[in-house]
């Protein structure tokens, strides 16, 4: 595992995840606010059909703040594993976001993250690192 | 169902986008064009295609879901491919990932036995409601 001979070194390794953490929770925060904001998918979908459920989506602003960040996510992935194993960058990634998102929902978004999500999320969050190491 | 092909598209997408970036070697900062051309690669555009479906998944279970709820439940998805590697690829699973198995199976039972989405009552919206209509009466 950890990082190639030919990598930068370990302080860019900690910045290229970060960067892969940070900004897919970001990413998912806004999405998740989105889709709170448009509400019950299924509900949409049987009144106006999937053409009003996507276009229900497609025209939400916060939608594309979340993608944007979320492709931002994606190309720091990219990035990231040209220049890091899997082994180090999926499981690193995988878990901490687990955790990070576990906070950020607690306060951006005010859901009751209570001591049974939070031992989930530290539970899943160990096993991911555990699985994907 | 949403929630397992958010589980089971995620790592498979994952999956195929590593192997895509490997085979095609090191890429660097100076030349950002060759990410945009990683793209069309064949298993890059699998992963891709597999990674459209996850989203549109995700993005249903959010409508009706926390995302503190989501996340965990769909990482069963990693438990499931594991399966498939011992089960279908005949790969050895180690300790180690059968103690992640058990943990995140624990895990996902914990958040599962909980409310999926987190209650507001009418009377909180009714009070963060209230000072916007009396100021409404003010004026």
């Amino acid at each position: 595992m950890t990082v190639p001979s030919s990598s930068p070194g370990l302080w860019s390794a900690v910045g290229m995840i970060a960067a892969v953490v940070l900004s897919s929770t970001a990413g998912e925060v806004l999405t998740a606010a989105a889709m709170k904001s448009i509400g019950d998918l299924d509900d949409i979908r049987a009144h106006s059909g999937m053409k009003g459920a996507i276009r229900a989506v497609v025209t939400c602003p916060l939608f594309f703040a979340g993608v944007s960040f979320l492709a931002l996510a994606f190309f720091a992935l990219l990035f990231a594993l040209n220049h890091l194993d899997l082994s180090l960058v999926a499981p690193a990634s995988a878990s901490l976001t687990l955790v990070t998102n576990a906070i950020a929902g607690k306060i951006f978004l005010k859901e009751n993250v209570d001591r049974r999500r939070w031992t989930a999320a530290v539970l899943v969050c160990v096993g991911v690192y555990l699985l994907a190491h | 169902m949403i929630l397992g092909l958010v589980g089971l598209c995620a790592p498979l997408g994952d999956t195929c986008l590593s192997r895509g970036m490997t085979e095609l070697g090191s890429i660097s900062l100076n030349h950002p064009g060759a990410l945009i051309a990683a793209v069309f690669t064949p298993w890059i555009a699998s992963g891709i295609v597999l990674l459209i479906g996850f989203f549109a998944s995700y993005l249903t279970a959010l409508s009706w879901a926390d995302l503190t709820f989501v996340l965990p439940t769909t990482a069963f998805g990693n438990v499931i491919v594991a399966f498939l590697a011992r089960f279908w690829l005949h790969e050895p699973i180690s300790i180690q990932r059968w103690a992640g198995i058990v943990l995140i199976t624990v895990g996902v039972g914990f958040v599962a036995n909980g409310p999926s989405l987190t209650e507001r009552p009418a009377e909180s919206i009714a009070a963060s409601a209230l000072p916007a209509a009396e100021e409404e009466q003010v004026r």
